[in-house]
């Protein structure tokens, strides 16, 4: 029984849990504030939308592994080993979906809505704030919790690069061909995804406006 | 020399052409304040493409739009569509915002206080037959289809515009809502005096509501005259429309 994983690395589960949420955290956050922008202004400027969606597309399509070797040449600040690069690989990799439903959320709204805002006597500032970015919020939410979900699971190959988290025991576990050591990272992880897949669920449907939420039955 | 203000609308040569391909073309009409003008036509025909050029939703091609005495390109866009309402078929009122907010929202653009806005919402439910204890603080998708027009005719004169655009505002209404509608309508404007452009394809609509009609086909507008006059007529397109008033 003491050895299982639970019992045996309890405290180093709880220090590796801590810094893997900070390093998804804060590329969630960048990612966030970057992202949604810039998927707002490719619904203003149509021309921009292929080529950013196209960007974020490849960095998606990048092997995890890949990307993160490819910073450790990179001159620092942005690559190297550490928390900064890995930080860079995680917010690149989240960009995507939340570029994407956001564009998507927005283009989403019904059309006669907009128009009759418009005729109204909105500024686009206005239509935006109050009615575009309100009825896509569920939609847009989506993204950055799919986006979340995806970087936990990234974010184990930081230990790679030295940045930590819950890959350590994973790579460890590897190494000296021990389960119970990969079980340690990969069960905490796959909770951590689970849990954050909920929490930002039970936001998007707080901040979906009464008016529009899905019917519950 | 009349004064700028015995015009309420004017179109002077307008074409709107989308890649090329004229949508409305050689629009020359004037409406005076305090009339309502029906645009009559076949879906297609260009009548809410007319009604866009007047609130500067388009701009014309060639030609311009005046609204009181000034073309709508010299118009600040914001502030001549905040004096116009506007109504458009079913989907008008924002789904995220109760009664209360949709109604009160040209107001609350222009800054009014809560409490004017309020007051003057409840004003307007009151005007549209709707109990404002009972709907303020309802949701569009918990109204009927009858009850969703009444806000949206209280919304666009919320902020007591001298004009109003209707886009087939009691299309997607069944006939006896429509016909309860259209008299209220009737009353309310006889009421408040508004200079009203009033889009339909249903002949019945256009006599009822009209005190010009204006029949559109292809982009063009073919006449524009009174009931009687329209009865007089003997332009195929007319003809056409006047078979559907009596066929029981
Ligand atoms: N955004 C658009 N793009 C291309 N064609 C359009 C567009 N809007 C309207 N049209 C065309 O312009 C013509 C007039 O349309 P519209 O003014 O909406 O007619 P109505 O309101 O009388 O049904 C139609 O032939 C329609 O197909
Ligand atoms: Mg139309």
């Amino acid at each position: 029984m003491s050895d299982f994983f639970l019992f045996k690395y309890g405290w180093e589960i709880l220090s590796h849990t801590g810094e893997h949420l900070f390093l998804v955290g804060i590329s969630i956050g960048i990612a966030t504030l970057v992202g949604i922008p810039l998927g707002i202004l490719i619904t203003r400027q149509p021309k921009f939308s292929q080529p950013i969606l196209g960007i974020a597309n490849i960095m998606q399509t990048i092997p995890s592994l890949a990307l993160f070797g490819f910073l450790i040449s990179v001159p620092p600040p942005i690559g190297g080993i550490g928390d900064t690069p890995a930080i860079v690989a995680l917010t690149l990799y989240s960009l995507l979906p939340i570029i994407r439903n956001t564009y998507v959320g927005i283009n989403g709204v019904d059309p006669a809505i907009r128009e009759v805002g418009r005729g109204m006597g909105m500024t686009d500032r206005q239509l935006l704030f109050q009615v575009e970015i309100p009825l896509a919020i569920g939609v847009i939410l989506a993204g950055v919790r799919v986006a979340t979900v995806i970087a936990i699971g990234v974010a184990t190959i930081a230990a790679a690069i030295g940045a930590g988290g819950l890959g350590v025991f994973v790579f460890r576990g590897i190494a000296v061909v021990n389960n119970q050591l990969i079980l340690a990272g990969a069960v905490p992880a796959a909770v951590m995804a689970v849990l954050a897949d909920f929490a930002i669920g039970w936001l998007e449907y707080l901040l979906t406006p009464t008016g529009t939420r899905k019917k519950e039955k | 020399m009349p004064p700028n203000n015995a015009i309420a609308v004017e179109f002077r040569d307008v074409t709107y052409s989308l890649n090329r391909r004229p949508l409305v073309s050689n629009l020359n009409f004037t409406i005076g304040p305090g009339e309502t003008v029906v645009l009559l036509g076949r879906s297609g025909s260009g009548k809410t493409t007319t009604m866009k050029l007047i609130n500067s939703l388009l701009t014309p091609t060639t030609g311009e739009v005046r609204v009181e005495g000034m073309s709508t390109v010299e118009w600040n866009p914001i502030k001549l569509r905040r004096q116009i309402g506007y109504v458009i078929q079913e989907t008008g009122l924002f789904p995220h915002f109760t009664v209360e907010r949709n109604v009160g929202l040209v107001p609350s653009l222009e800054g009014w206080n809560s409490d004017r806005i309020r007051q003057r919402v409840f004003e307007l439910l009151h005007l549209v037959g709707l109990d404002p204890q009972v709907f303020a603080r309802r949701y569009p998708h918990e109204l009927s289809g009858g009850q969703r027009q009444r806000i949206g005719v209280a919304r666009s004169l919320a902020a007591d515009p001298p004009i109003l655009l209707m886009d087939e505002p009691f299309g997607a209404l069944d006939p006896i809502t429509r016909l309860e509608l259209q008299g209220e309508f009737r009353r309310l404007q006889q009421d408040l005096g508004k200079t009203v452009v009033f889009v339909t394809h249903d002949i019945q609509e256009a006599f009822v509501l009209g005190s010009r009609i204006g029949l559109m086909q292809e982009g063009r507008l073919l006449l524009l005259g009174t009931k009687e006059e329209f009865l007089r007529s003997q332009l195929p397109e007319a003809q056409a429309f006047m078979q559907c008033l009596n066929r029981v």
